[in-house]
């Protein structure tokens, strides 16, 4: 088990979804969890996701989704994270993301997937014991 | 009665206790009846007009949008049919950010949330077939606001509506979108003037025109307080205020059509109050702060919409009753227009038929409720009344406590509003999932999935947005494109000179320019917003308010 103390998280607002009170919620709740985690505020293109998580040397990458357009951006980000070579860091997804979604975002690598609802420790424990 | 001997203590979510009991003596402690007054006169508390609904029920104006303007013209013209009396048009997020349909950074997103609008002539289709004279159209635009309010009145005009006597709203309340809601495009300062130019140019272009309708809805859905909402959102329009007095309008030329949007969810006898004491408190800002003359600049016109913050993702169907309280509560407290998030819309665009059902709640009110006989029916309670003198003292108090640290706009500026109101959304977070704060269906009376009512997905297909970006290259291709340079040319020059931008936006809106193309100018002088990201306001004690 990693000290929480190094789990670094990048957790990013994808698109041009302006919905960011959940997301920064979780962010609170992972700080509170002792991650040190970075959070790239809203707007944020694919290659900005990854240049973030490039940056910050991330094991989680984490998306906060509220506008329905998570399919088409994890879709474009999958190629891009895998060729900087964060293929096997740990990918989170949370928002609203219908039921109907949720096997396609696991398919498209997002290991976890949280749609609104999920309790905040459920998040910070499946990362700390999904940890690459 | 003591709290101390009661057998729980209940504090309502401004932090204000409730006693089990209120008596006369409860309210001559608040402060009496001093705030309370008559309908229709100062300080309003009780409503803005004498009758109230008696005169004319409040107007219904679901918030509706998506795929391209002909989709939502559709959708428009159902919600008419089935007696609607307003419209709020829901734009998608590449409009809603400046950006065009064909551009990179929109892909995935046309037509999703929202009707797509590239160019004027979007505008014509969405309101093909609409009198404009009978159905007042109000637009959630935010960062793009300038351009759309052109558009809106370039196609009245085109129409043959006369402006000076159409009506309608347009949100364009920038600040609460650097608070919740995040459509902002330029930074903090420029964005403000394009406010004030379009206050400016209302009132003497289209005086019966809405140009601003201020926020606390989305500043209380992101996790401020009820008299937080109320009191950031009076901040906000003193800031408006005082852009367009700075440039030597007088208050009574603007201030009668500045209107209001705010949230309805929780606790029923907080929301009432919150908007009684909203109205008194508002009336003597603009009286007594800015020496305003006339009744309608003292008014608190508002609409009051049944938030998104209230509903749940489970037991979606009991979204359906949350629906039916906040109506109730809306008519209640005397709002001008009402509006309801639908059951469905934890989940997705709302369908037709919960549309139906918002819409058809709001018209049990007027119809078989009684709600639109008599004006402010709660006036007089001892709770209510009691109530309305502390929350009013408490809107007060957060006012001059936001004066003090350096005024709201400094506050947003550097994200200190954004922290604390983020703090509280995850402080409320912490205790909804530890059942300190109830809620029912998610931490009281759960069911399991199998029983979960099945809601209908909104159909999303590509081809939409195929369509919309064919189409605006077909305007591109039709439009006189030295027209359009030379209006574009001009929104520039008028944006480094400093002088009122709408001549320039309306000149290239009706070239058929683009949004994305205005925008791009504007960005040119302006900049783009830097959003402050502050994550403190951690420790509990600093939340005393």
């Amino acid at each position: 088990m990693i000290d929480a103390r190094t789990i670094k998280v990048v957790l990013a607002k994808p698109g041009l979804d302006g919905h960011d009170q959940g997301a920064k919620v979780v962010v609170r709740a992972m700080l509170d969890a002792g991650f040190d985690v970075h959070y790239t505020g809203l707007r944020q293109t694919p290659e900005q996701v990854v240049a973030a998580a490039l940056r910050g040397n991330a094991d989680v990458i984490a998306l906060s989704s509220m506008a329905g357009s998570h399919l088409p951006f994890c879709t474009r980000l999958k190629p891009l994270l895998e060729q900087a070579g964060l293929g096997a860091r740990l990918w989170v997804i949370g928002g609203n993301l219908p039921a109907q979604d949720h096997a396609a975002l696991r398919a498209l690598g997002f290991k976890g997937v949280f749609p609104s609802g999920s309790r905040l420790d459920a998040i910070c424990d499946f990362i700390r014991e999904n940890l690459p | 009665m003591k709290s101390e001997s009661l057998v729980r203590l209940v504090r309502n979510e401004s932090g204000l206790p409730i006693e089990p009991l209120y008596t006369a003596a409860d309210l001559e402690a608040s402060g009496g009846t001093a705030m309370l007054g008559q309908p229709g006169k100062y300080p309003f508390t009780r409503g803005i007009h004498p009758q109230m609904y008696r005169k004319q029920p409040f107007t219904m104006r679901q918030y509706t949008g998506f795929g391209n303007a002909a989709d939502t013209n559709r959708r428009f013209k159902y919600l008419i049919d089935n007696g609607q009396t307003g419209l709020n048009v829901a734009f998608d997020l590449p409009t809603q950010c400046g950006i065009d349909s064909d551009d990179p950074l929109a892909e995935g997103e046309v037509g999703r949330v929202g009707m797509a609008v590239d160019t004027l002539r979007d505008f014509e289709t969405a309101f093909d077939g609409i009198d404009l004279d009978k159905i007042t159209v109000s637009l959630t635009i935010n960062g793009a606001a300038a351009c759309l309010i052109a558009m809106y009145l370039a196609m009245a005009e085109k129409r043959g509506f006369d402006l000076k006597r159409l009506r309608g709203t347009a949100q364009n309340d920038i600040l609460k979108e650097f608070v919740g809601r995040g459509t902002w495009v330029f930074p903090v300062q420029p964005s403000i003037r394009l406010v004030g130019d379009t206050i400016e140019y209302c009132a003497e272009h289209a005086p019966k025109y809405s140009p601003v309708s201020v926020c606390g809805y989305h500043i209380r859905e992101s996790g401020a307080t009820p008299t937080q909402e109320m009191a950031w959102a009076f901040c906000i329009a003193r800031a408006y205020a005082d852009e367009v007095i700075r440039r030597g309008m007088p208050v009574d030329e603007f201030a009668g059509r500045l209107s209001y949007n705010f949230n309805i969810f929780g606790n029923l006898f907080e929301q009432v109050a919150k908007f009684r004491a909203g109205r008194g408190l508002w009336a003597k800002i603009m009286k007594e702060e800015y020496g305003a003359q006339q009744p309608g600049s003292m008014w608190l016109r508002m609409i009051a919409g049944g938030g998104g913050g209230g509903l749940t993702l489970e037991q979606p169907e009991n979204n359906i009753v949350r629906g039916a309280y906040y109506a109730l509560i809306a008519a209640l407290s005397g709002a001008q227009t009402m509006a309801l998030c639908c059951y469905d819309e934890a989940y997705t665009i709302p369908s037709e038929y919960a549309q139906r059902i918002s819409l058809r709640t709001m018209q049990l009110l007027v119809e078989e409720m009684g709600l639109a006989d008599t004006v402010d029916p709660l006036g007089g309670s001892y709770y209510v009344e009691t109530l309305t003198n502390r929350m009013r003292d408490e809107m007060e108090r957060i006012i001059h406590e936001t004066d003090a640290a350096g005024g709201i706009v400094a506050l947003i500026s550097d994200g200190t509003i954004q922290s604390r109101v983020s703090a509280q959304a995850y402080r409320m977070q912490r205790a909804i999932e530890s059942g300190a704060f109830p809620k029912v269906g998610v931490n009281r009376y759960r069911s399991d999935g199998a029983e979960q009512h099945e809601v209908e997905m909104h159909p999303y297909g590509l081809d939409d947005a195929r369509a919309q970006i064919a189409s605006l290259q077909g305007v591109r291709e039709q439009r006189d494109a030295s027209a359009v340079a030379r209006a574009l040319a001009r929104v520039e020059t008028d944006a480094r000179g400093g002088v009122n931008l709408m001549p320039a936006i309306v000149e290239a809106v009706k070239a058929y320019a683009s949004v994305g193309e205005i925008t791009r100018r504007l960005v040119g002088v302006f900049g783009r917003y830097v959003e402050p990201l502050r994550f403190d306001h951690r420790d509990p004690a600093e939340q005393a308010t």
